[in-house]
């Protein structure tokens, strides 16, 4: 009953769980979401892949799920990315405007993207998103549309994130095995401040961080762009990780414990109090000091937020996040780190809540799969923009067709 | 001829004997009962030091100076095999160690690893040689495989202390000696033939040092190729007499198990090559040894000494140091280093060499490495380390930072 090309799914290729997101764009492209499929992830470490027949089979799992529940099939998806080799940086490009009259034109617009596009990466690396944030002209900032403005040096400065090209690649061929076809690559960051944040926020000024199991993946909006991201190959397997070494556990045995007995912050109501571990018959194993295990996920958390605020200092946009701090990913569950991230970033922080798109709540509430939704949301995004053709002559594809085009 | 232009006489003129000062410390007990191996009359000019934690052992030796590392917590039990101990006793007892061997040129250190006060203290002695201005050259046994892992593992951790903190190490593990003798050789017999072919790694640089050579190596020279490379060496000595003299001391050096089949002197960086005959030896067979030693190392630097000692007879005697570095070093550049007494002067007087020696002794390394890892990554093991300034991000955050769970 639907037509295909309404059906926008989004891939989340994660180290805890692959995650497939259907959602349908309704004629005024609005997005309802109506399927979502989950299998745990196996093969991958960091978020990048490391056993690709383990992940082919988790994913058709996932895919499959998906399918069932949207009652739809999917051709396509677009592909989420995330990983240690991510980097961010911005880049400003110039160009002088020739015309006799100083009238700045379409293609004079069309050739400092193009200079601002020209950066020096490492050979082995790719451009997977150059987003464009504001014109100067002429030393004016903050400039958005400068077309038919006068003057005689025109900038623009560009966010460009980039990423390893063979990782990526990996992780585009995978999607390939299974008969589907990848629409675009998409950084988890971006995808999840898509689904997170808000036009007002994104004006006021705000940092998503999204706490994967295996890397942590920020990004930072203000005055309505994106200026700033980044990705932290830690996440919530550290965690688990730190609690097997310091309580000297096996690893499943941390995760459960984690997940029933964590916090981020030393609770009072764990101060002195221990946990028994008992076998399946009952039988008491071990005795874990609940204060250490907070303390140990505590440490790491904190960590983590910190990295991440020295990071936003160095690039001078702590003043800049009026909105506060936006918190998602499968880690950011853990009971008080809404208020362990406020002492860490002296900011009102908020636990995420995937605002932009409809339909099923139970997808939505949940804080592991926003960046799942922004990759629907991402898509929409992008139809929409494929139907309006008139500001953006070439689709975000073209960026990424030789990428597409090589595996 | 154009070999003997690179051949820097093999003993230093004897008057560098008098200049250099040459101190000799045994380290613990195995150290103590090499320093009484080794023949004083030889080593005449050279002072004698013995350092050990347990006062036992000074008894039987006739060293003149003794220093007693002691505290109270030994409780005179000397450092019972452990390392740490004896470190810690030398890292206190420094400035005594360092008065010890102020004014010498040279400092050898000799010990056994693997016990408390070999591995301990030896790296620290030679850290104070190098402070007093000595060149520093460490002659290690490491213990035997059957003397089990933690030994094992002491040695080696010392070894590496050791490698850092001196300009040299020539170690010989005991395990590798096994090859060499006798399987009947008695358990006495053997730890003095381990001893034995240790002191041959230090007699040959002695010679080196103190007899006047016909292709002379100066003190600077060895001091130039040894300085600041914290290497390690592998070491050989081969012997051979009659006709085909050169040509069974080339083949043996190459097949020569300390040597790994003449694979450590293609990967070392630095060969000294000591010669020894009798009167008879001529420059055709000094061209042919270094020839072929040559070739095998074609990137070292080769330090060259040729010695006549009338004593020898027929004999020709050979010993190899080869000393190896984790960083390479620019081939060439021995050459310009080395000095010739008289270039290519063909027909000069042979050197005192050695006293004939026995069949084989040598001395190898082993590439050491440190045997584990303090902090276990747990499921991050064998992934990317995640960097960030310098810190690996996999260790958990508590042991980083050092916060105590207790």
């Amino acid at each position: 009953m639907f037509d295909d090309s309404n059906i926008i799914a989004g891939l989340e290729i994660g180290t805890s769980k692959i995650c497939v997101v259907v959602g349908e764009q309704g004629p005024d492209g609005a997005v309802n979401i109506i399927g979502l499929g989950q299998a745990r992830s196996r093969g991958v470490r960091k978020s990048e892949i490391i056993d690709p027949s383990q992940v082919e089979e988790d994913l058709r799992g996932a895919m499959f799920e998906a399918e069932q529940m949207a009652d739809v099939e999917i051709r396509s998806v677009y592909l989420g990315v995330s990983g240690g080799h991510i980097r961010g940086f911005n880049n400003r490009g110039v160009h002088p405007v020739v015309s006799a009259d100083r009238e700045i034109t379409p293609d004079d617009v069309e050739d400092v993207v193009k200079n601002a596009k020209a950066i020096n990466l490492p050979a082995e690396d790719t451009v997977i998103h150059a987003v464009r944030q504001h014109f100067s002209v002429d030393g004016q900032d903050g400039v958005t549309n400068p077309v038919g403005m006068l003057g005689a040096r025109l900038g623009v400065d560009m966010h460009v994130i980039h990423g390893n090209a063979n990782r990526l690649q990996n992780a585009i061929r995978l999607v390939r095995a299974t008969s589907l076809e990848v629409d675009d690559v998409v950084f988890n960051g971006i995808a999840a401040s898509l689904a997170l944040l808000n036009g007002e926020q994104k004006e006021l000024g705000a940092l998503v961080i999204d706490l994967g199991g295996g890397t942590t993946e920020y990004v930072v909006y203000s005055n309505g762009v994106m200026r700033h991201s980044g990705v932290l190959a830690v996440g919530g397997d550290h965690v688990s990780n730190d609690l097997a070494y310091g309580l000297k556990v096996p690893l499943s045995r941390a995760e459960k414990l984690k997940i029933e007995y964590g916090a981020a912050i030393i609770s009072d109501a764990a101060k002195g109090q221990t946990i028994s571990l008992t076998n399946e018959l009952g039988l008491e194993l071990k005795r874990i000091n609940h204060e250490h295990l907070q303390r140990i996920m505590s440490l790491r958390l904190e960590e983590i937020f910190e990295l991440i605020a020295q990071d936003l200092e160095h690039a001078g946009l702590t003043d800049y996040l009026r909105s506060g701090v936006v918190l998602c990913g499968g880690a950011s569950r853990v009971p008080g780190l809404v208020k362990l991230a406020e002492n860490v970033f002296q900011m009102n922080v908020s636990a995420g809540h995937a605002c932009s798109v409809s339909g099923l709540t139970a997808a939505l509430d949940q804080p592991e799969f926003a960046a799942g939704i922004g990759l629907v949301k991402f898509g929409s995004l992008k139809s929409r923009r494929r139907e309006g053709r008139s500001f953006f002559p070439r689709g975000i594809k073209d960026m990424f067709g030789k990428l597409l085009q090589r595996s | 001829m154009n070999d003997q232009t690179e051949l820097p006489a093999s003993a230093a003129p004897a008057e560098t004997s008098s200049a250099l000062t040459v101190k000799i410390f045994g380290v613990g007990n195995a150290g103590i009962a090499m320093l009484g191996a080794l023949n004083a009359a030889e080593f005449a000019a050279a002072q004698f030091a013995a350092i050990n934690t347990d006062a036992g052992a000074f008894a039987a030796c006739s060293a003149p100076v003794k220093i007693h590392l002691e505290n109270k917590l030994l409780r005179g039990l000397g450092s019972g095999g452990d390392p740490e101990r004896g470190r810690a006793l030398a890292e206190e007892q420094f400035s005594t160690l360092k008065s010890a061997c102020e004014g010498a040129s040279v400092v050898f250190i000799l010990a056994g690893l693997g016990g408390g006060a070999g591995s301990g203290i030896s790296p620290v002695l030679a850290k104070a040689a190098r402070e007093a201005g000595a060149l520093a050259l460490a002659f290690v046994t490491l213990p035997f495989g059957c003397e089990g892992n933690r030994r094992e593992a002491q040695a080696q951790l010392g070894l590496e202390q050791l490698k850092s903190a001196a300009d040299g190490v020539v170690s010989l593990p005991s395990q590798r000696v096994f090859k060499l003798i006798d399987e009947n050789t008695g358990a006495l017999e053997t730890f003095r033939l381990i001893d034995g072919f240790l002191i041959e790694g230090v007699r040959g640089i002695w010679h080196l040092l103190t007899r006047p050579g016909l292709i002379q190596i100066h003190f600077a020279d060895l001091r130039a190729l040894l300085r600041d490379r914290h290497s390690e060496s592998a070491f050989a000595f081969v012997e051979a007499s009659g006709a085909g003299r050169s040509r069974e001391v080339v083949e043996n050096i190459l097949s020569h198990p300390l040597l790994d089949e003449g694979r450590a002197l293609s990967e070392s960086d630095a060969v000294l090559v000591s010669l020894t005959a009798g009167t008879d030896l001529s420059m055709a067979e000094i061209n042919r040894v270094m020839d072929q030693v040559k070739r095998q190392c074609s990137h070292a630097q080769i330090i060259m000494g040729a010695a006549v000692d009338a004593a020898m007879e027929d004999k020709l005697c050979v010993t190899v140091i080869a000393a190896r570095q984790e960083l390479p070093s620019p081939g060439m550049r021995p050459q310009t280093e080395t000095r010739t007494a008289g270039p290519a002067s063909s027909t000069r007087e042979v050197v005192v060499a050695r006293s004939p020696r026995m069949k084989k002794a040598g001395n190898k390394q082993v590439q050491t490495q440190l045997p584990l890892t303090i902090v276990s990554k747990g499921r991050f093991d064998k992934s990317e380390p995640t960097k960030h300034n310098g810190e690996d991000l996999d260790v958990p955050t508590f042991i980083r930072r050092g916060v105590s769970l207790n």
